[in-house]
C-alpha cells in the first residue's frame, strides 16, 4: 500500500473536484479503508477461480429487437437543459 | 384500526367490511403527519396519491377482485422508482428527479392493491448502516430517537417500527433490511439475488442488490414476497423460477415447518458477540420445537468485509457514473466546459459518504491495482461461497445474530469510518454469497430491539419465513412495540 494516495489523479478519474481540506480527509479515510481491506491478502486464494454472479449464470441473451419506445419528450422533460429534442452541454468544439 | 396490525388482519377488516381503504388510508397519513416531524422516516408524503389509489382498492374489493394487499398502506423505500412522484434516493443530486416509469416491484405491489402513502428515507444511494448518509438528515429509532434505526433501509425499517405503515419495500446490499429491521424491532427479509427485479431500483452494486420486504412479521413479510418477486426481463440477472408456495401462501399462509430440521449455528459469529444470551434463548426455542441445533463454522467469514467494500465500491463507482448532469438530476450552475459540468455536478450533488465508496472503487479499479483488490475479492467471494455451500450439505438453515449489537446513538460512529463499516459484519458475508436471509426481533438490551439472522439455501425463502413463523408463534418479541410517536 502507498504511504500517500494520489487522491488529485483518483478524484480526476471518478470526475470529482476535492478542494485541499476534503483531499486531505479522503487521504486518511482512504488509507485507513485500504489498510482494512489489506486483510484478504492473508487469504490465500491460489487456484480459486474470481466469482462475478452469484449464481454462476451467464448473461440471458434476447433476440435483437427493439423492446421499448423512444419517449424522447417524457425522458427530456427531467432534464436539466435541453432545446430542440438535444441535450444541451457547454461548447465542446470552437 | 390500532397501530401495529399486521396487513393480515387490516385484510381481514377491509374483507369484512370493518373498515374502508379509504378510512384506513386517512387514519395510517394521519399518523405518518403527525410522527414524521419528529422521527423523519419519510421523505415525501404521497396525500393526493393514496387518498386516490384507497378509491380505487375500495372499488376493486367491491367488485370482489381484491388480492390479501388490496386497499392496504404501504411506503417504498426511496430508492424504487415511482411514476409522478418525486424519487431522491437521499441525495441532493437527485432532489428534482421525478421519474418516468415505474420499478417493476412499485409496479407489481400496484397491481396488488397497495396504496402507497409516500417515500422512505434511506443513507445517500443506500451506502451506509445508520440513515446518517442522508441529504434529507438522519431518522430517528423509533425506541429511542437519540438511537439510529440502522441502514440503510432505515425510513423503511422505521416507519413500520412506529406503526405509519404496517409494509415497506426496502433494499439490502450488505444488510440494508436486516440490519435496520434488527434495529426497529421489525421483521425483514433479503431475498435471494434474482428473487426480486431490480429494474427500476437505483443502482448501488448490481451483484449484490435485492429489493425485499419489512413488516410486523414473518407471515407478512412472505405474503409481501409474493408479490414482490417474480421474473422480469427487464433485469438481465432476473431468476426465472416457478416455486408454487410463493403463490399458495397468497391464500394459505406460511404455515409450519416440519420438525427435525437442523439448524448450524455459526461458531465465528458467535464468539465476536459480548452478549449472546438472546441467540441462547432462540436456540432453546427452535429446539423445543423440535429441530436439531449444530456449530459450524465458517472460516472466510472474515474476509467478507474487506471484499465486500472493494467489490461494492468498485460496483458503485461504475454505476454512480451515470450522475452527468445532463440528462437529469443535479446540474451546477453556468458550466464553463464539459469537465466541469461533470465534476462540479457530481462534486455538490454526491454526500461525503458517497464520494468516499466512488474513491474507494477507483482506487481499486485502477490501473496496477485491479489484480491486487478486485480480482482478489471476487476469489474471497466464491470462497465465502463455498462456505456456505459446504455447510448446507449438513443443516438446513443457520443461525446467526444480525448485527453485533443493538441500534447505537446517532453520532456515535459516523466520524469512525471502519467501525461503522463493521455494523454489517454478519449480514455480508451472505450478501456475497447471494443467499436469503431475514431478520426477526428476539429481545432487547437496553430497551432497544435486537435481531436473529436465520440464513437459508438459495430461493429457499420459503424454509426461512417458515421458521420465523414458528419461532413468532412462540415468542411476542415482534408483539412489542414502542409507545406510539402521536
Amino acid at each position: 500500500m502507498p504511504d500517500r494516495i494520489d487522491i488529485a489523479h483518483l478524484a480526476s478519474l471518478a470526475r470529482l473536484s476535492l478542494d485541499d481540506a476534503a483531499q486531505e480527509r479522503a487521504n486518511h479515510d482512504l488509507q485507513e479503508i485500504i489498510h482494512m481491506i489489506d486483510a484478504m491478502q492473508a487469504i490465500s486464494t491460489e487456484g480459486i477461480e474470481p466469482m462475478t454472479n452469484v449464481m454462476d449464470s451467464t448473461q440471458r441473451l434476447r433476440m435483437d429487437q427493439a423492446t421499448e419506445t423512444v419517449e424522447r419528450d417524457t425522458f427530456q422533460a427531467i432534464a436539466p437543459a435541453t432545446a430542440q429534442g438535444y441535450y444541451l452541454v457547454p461548447r465542446v468544439v470552437e | 384500526m390500532r397501530p401495529f396490525t399486521t396487513c393480515r388482519a387490516l385484510s381481514q377488516a377491509l374483507d369484512s367490511k370493518e373498515c374502508t381503504s379509504v378510512e384506513l388510508t386517512q387514519t395510517y397519513l394521519h399518523r405518518l403527519e403527525t410522527a414524521n416531524p419528529k422521527l423523519n422516516a419519510v421523505i415525501t408524503i404521497d396525500r393526493a396519491g393514496a387518498e386516490a389509489a384507497a378509491i380505487a382498492a375500495d372499488e376493486v374489493r367491491s367488485k370482489g377482485h381484491a388480492t390479501p394487499l388490496t386497499g392496504v398502506p404501504i411506503i417504498h423505500k426511496d430508492i424504487f422508482c415511482t411514476e409522478g412522484l418525486l424519487t431522491t434516493c437521499a441525495s441532493r443530486m437527485l432532489h428534482n428527479f421525478v421519474s418516468p416509469y415505474d420499478a417493476t416491484v412499485v409496479r407489481h405491489l400496484k397491481a396488488a392493491g397497495t396504496v402507497c402513502l409516500g417515500k422512505a428515507n434511506m443513507d445517500e444511494f443506500a451506502m451506509g448502516s445508520s440513515n446518517e448518509n442522508s441529504a434529507y438528515g438522519s431518522v430517528g429509532n423509533p425506541w429511542s430517537q437519540a438511537h439510529v434505526p440502522g441502514g440503510s433501509s432505515g425510513g423503511s425499517a422505521a416507519a413500520v417500527g412506529a406503526g405509519l405503515a404496517p409494509l415497506a419495500t426496502g433494499t439490502d446490499t450488505g444488510g440494508s433490511i436486516r440490519q435496520p429491521a434488527a434495529f426497529c424491532g421489525v421483521t425483514g427479509l433479503k431475498p435471494t439475488y434474482g428473487r426480486v427485479s431490480r429494474y427500476g431500483m437505483i443502482a448501488f452494486a448490481s451483484s449484490l442488490d435485492q429489493g425485499g420486504p419489512l413488516a410486523h412479521d414473518a407471515e407478512d413479510a412472505a405474503l409481501m414476497l409474493s408479490y414482490m418477486a417474480g421474473f422480469d426481463e427487464r433485469d438481465s440477472t432476473s431468476a426465472r423460477r416457478e416455486d408454487e408456495w410463493l403463490l399458495q401462501l397468497r391464500d394459505q399462509g406460511l404455515g409450519p415447518t416440519a420438525p427435525g430440521l437442523t439448524i448450524g449455528l455459526a461458531r465465528e459469529f458467535f464468539t465476536a458477540l459480548e452478549d449472546s444470551s438472546h441467540l441462547d434463548a432462540v436456540r432453546k426455542t427452535l429446539e423445543g420445537l423440535g429441530h436439531t441445533c449444530i456449530d459450524i463454522s465458517l472460516p472466510n467469514a472474515e474476509a467478507a468485509i474487506p471484499a465486500y467494500y472493494v467489490i461494492a465500491g468498485a460496483e458503485a463507482s461504475t454505476n454512480l457514473s451515470r450522475y452527468d448532469g445532463v440528462r437529469y438530476g443535479h446540474r451546477c450552475e453556468d458550466p464553463i466546459s464539459l469537465e466541469d459540468l461533470y465534476e462540479r455536478s457530481r462534486s455538490e450533488g454526491f454526500g461525503e459518504e458517497v464520494k468516499r465508496r466512488i474513491l474507494t472503487g477507483t482506487y481499486a479499479l485502477s490501473v496496477g491495482y485491479f489484480d491486487a483488490y478486485y480480482l482478489k475479492a471476487q476469489k474471497i467471494r466464491r470462497l465465502i461461497s463455498n462456505d456456505f455451500h459446504q455447510a448446507f450439505q449438513h443443516v438446513d438453515v443457520i443461525l446467526t445474530p444480525t448485527a453485533p449489537g443493538p441500534a447505537f446513538k446517532t453520532g456515535a460512529l459516523n466520524q469512525d469510518t471502519i467501525a461503522m463499516y463493521q455494523q454489517d459484519k454478519f449480514t455480508v458475508p451472505v450478501s456475497l454469497a447471494g443467499l436469503p436471509a431475514l431478520s426477526m426481533p428476539c429481545g432487547f438490551s437496553g430497551g432497544l430491539p435486537l435481531g436473529a439472522q436465520l440464513i437459508g439455501p438459495a430461493f429457499r425463502e420459503d424454509l426461512i419465513l417458515s421458521l420465523a413463523r414458528d419461532y413468532q408463534v412462540e415468542t411476542d418479541w415482534h408483539l412489542q412495540h414502542p409507545e406510539p410517536l402521536l
